[in-house]
């Protein structure tokens, strides 16, 4: 029965001893302690945020340069490409372009002669006519020496032409 | 670590055969063991050094301070002293003969008549010297914080930097809730109170500081108020209008919840006290068969299930301070918790949702 009766004294000192354990520790110890365990843990959650941070800005770098790299490539195979067709245009034009100036000068070569030969052909025909009357003259000359002859045409001209 | 557990053993061993031959004649292992569980005003380390502590009485002359060396004469006998005399650990008003002066109470029984008693005892002794302790080793501690602020922690600090760490995360906020901080000092406070003191009580010569009950029923008187003026509208709605329960049964719902406020607490001080109590019992009784058998065979057997028991007892006492500072922190958090967003408790029918349909 003892053994579960409170006594007074150990009541009365547990209570006050235990009330200024409480309250010095609470104020010197745990006070400073949390205090500093929360601050550590703070510090320690702040250094993992700003690594993490700082290799999420890595990553993002990477990624800058290779789309900087892979930006560059395309440019550089797009000025090629562009470099070739030109040049291909060039070179076809060119070609292009002699074809038309041979095809012209064929034309003009084409007109220019037959011009020549109408003119030729003209002269030609002139020449024939002229050869022709000269000849004709001639003959006619040789013809009508006599009187008989003259008549006889001069006849058959009236005989061909009606009078009316 | 072996030369300390023998000369640990030893020493128990020794105070045992001094409680025999204070007693003297026939080895009476009731009457040791309940010596030893039980206070004292003196602090008895071994046989022939003993510390007579500061005795304080309160009653019919005033106040009263002498050394309890006084109740003993040259022969290390037992006498009365300044109309006080001391029988079974009390101290009593001396009659003419010398002996506990009796009056007749109330029931008829006749029982001794004694003053207030606010002697520095053993346990009381005991539980200055835990205090002094936990200061030692909590402020050197809080200066180790601030001397190498932001760093890692050493020595001591490093040793109990976990365990404060584990009762804050693992105890406090998970028990509490996010109103855990308030509590912090005081789960901490009870926590290493009772585990240095269950720890000195394993010491050889040791005082049952936790295994007393007026100490227990202290640290459990202080839980209960903790909760009960930390309780919130809805730790006191649930006791006086459950939820869920119907209005008619609020006649045996409150007296069984009001009873329940006290049984907590009342549970946290009978588990501590009687613990430790049975854990000295247990070690004290091991010992006591050698000399009930007077036989040196036992002895071996005996100090190899007493040293199992030590280190046994070695983790009840950290279990027990964890066990009262887990159940206070329940209890805080069911005073501080915020049931408002799950009052029906699943119940589709409870008296808010009655309410709402009517």
């Amino acid at each position: 029965m003892q053994l579960v009766t409170p006594g007074i004294g150990l009541l009365f000192w547990q209570t006050i001893t235990f009330l200024v354990v409480l309250f010095l520790l609470s104020k010197f110890a745990w006070k400073p302690i949390m205090k500093a365990l929360r601050e550590r843990e703070d510090n320690i959650d702040a250094a993992l945020t700003m690594a993490e941070k700082a290799k999420l800005e890595m990553q993002a770098l990477k990624a800058d340069n290779e789309r900087l790299l892979t930006e560059a490539r395309a440019e550089r195979d797009r000025i090629l490409k562009d470099a070739t067709d030109a040049a291909t245009t060039l070179v076809e034009g060119a070609r292009t372009k002699a074809n038309e100036e041979g095809q012209r000068m064929i034309e003009q070569a084409r007109v220019s002669i037959q011009n020549e030969k109408k003119a030729a052909l003209t002269e030609v025909k002139n020449l024939a006519a002229t050869l022709s009357i000269d000849i004709a003259e001639k003959l006619l000359r040789r013809e009508l020496q006599d009187e008989q002859a003259q008549r006889a045409l001069v006849q058959s001209y009236l005989q061909d032409t009606h009078l009316s | 670590m072996k030369k300390i557990l023998v000369f640990l053993l030893t020493v128990l061993t020794f105070s045992a055969q001094a409680a025999e031959s204070a007693e003297g004649g026939e080895f009476n292992p009731g009457e040791m063991i309940s010596h030893h569980i039980g206070d004292d005003y003196t602090w008895h380390f071994a046989d022939g050094v003993v510390l007579p502590l500061p005795v304080i009485l309160y009653g019919e002359n005033g106040l009263d301070v002498f050394l309890a060396s006084k109740f003993y004469n040259e022969h290390h006998e037992v006498q009365p002293y300044n109309g006080y005399v001391m029988e079974h650990g009390h101290i009593y008003y001396a009659n003419e003969e010398g002996e506990p002066r009796t009056k007749v109470n109330e029931k008829g029984e006749v029982e001794p008549v004694g003053p207030m008693d606010f002697s520095i005892t053993k346990n009381v002794a005991s539980l200055f010297l835990s205090v002094l302790l936990l200061f030692l080793v909590f402020f050197s501690i809080a200066g180790a914080y601030s001397k190498n602020r932001g760093k890692a922690p050493r020595g001591m600090q490093s040793f109990f930097e976990p365990i404060i760490v584990f009762i804050r995360d693992d105890i406090a906020k998970t028990n509490i809730g996010p109103k855990y901080e308030r509590f912090m000092p005081y789960l901490l406070t009870v926590f290493f109170f009772i585990w240095f003191n269950n720890l000195l009580g394993l010491l050889p010569g040791g005082a049952n500081l936790t295994g007393n009950i007026a100490v227990t029923l202290v640290l459990a008187l202080l839980t209960l108020l903790l909760t009960v003026f930390n309780g919130n509208k809805s730790y006191w709605g649930h006791i006086f209008a459950t939820p869920g329960v119907p209005k008619w049964l609020a006649p045996i719902m409150i007296p069984v919840e009001v009873i329940g406020i006290f049984t907590k607490p009342f549970s946290l001080m009978v588990r501590l006290f009687a613990n430790i109590t049975a854990g000295h019992i247990i070690i004290l009784s091991l010992f006591s068969l050698i000399f009930i058998f007077q036989s040196i065979a036992i002895g071996p057997l005996s100090v190899a299930f007493a040293t199992f028991m030590n280190f046994l007892e070695l983790f009840v006492a950290l279990l027990q301070a964890y066990i009262f500072t887990l159940l206070s922190a329940m209890y805080f958090g069911g005073a501080v918790e915020e049931h408002d967003h799950h009052d029906d408790m699943g119940f589709g029918d409870g008296p808010h949702a009655a309410q709402a349909h009517h």
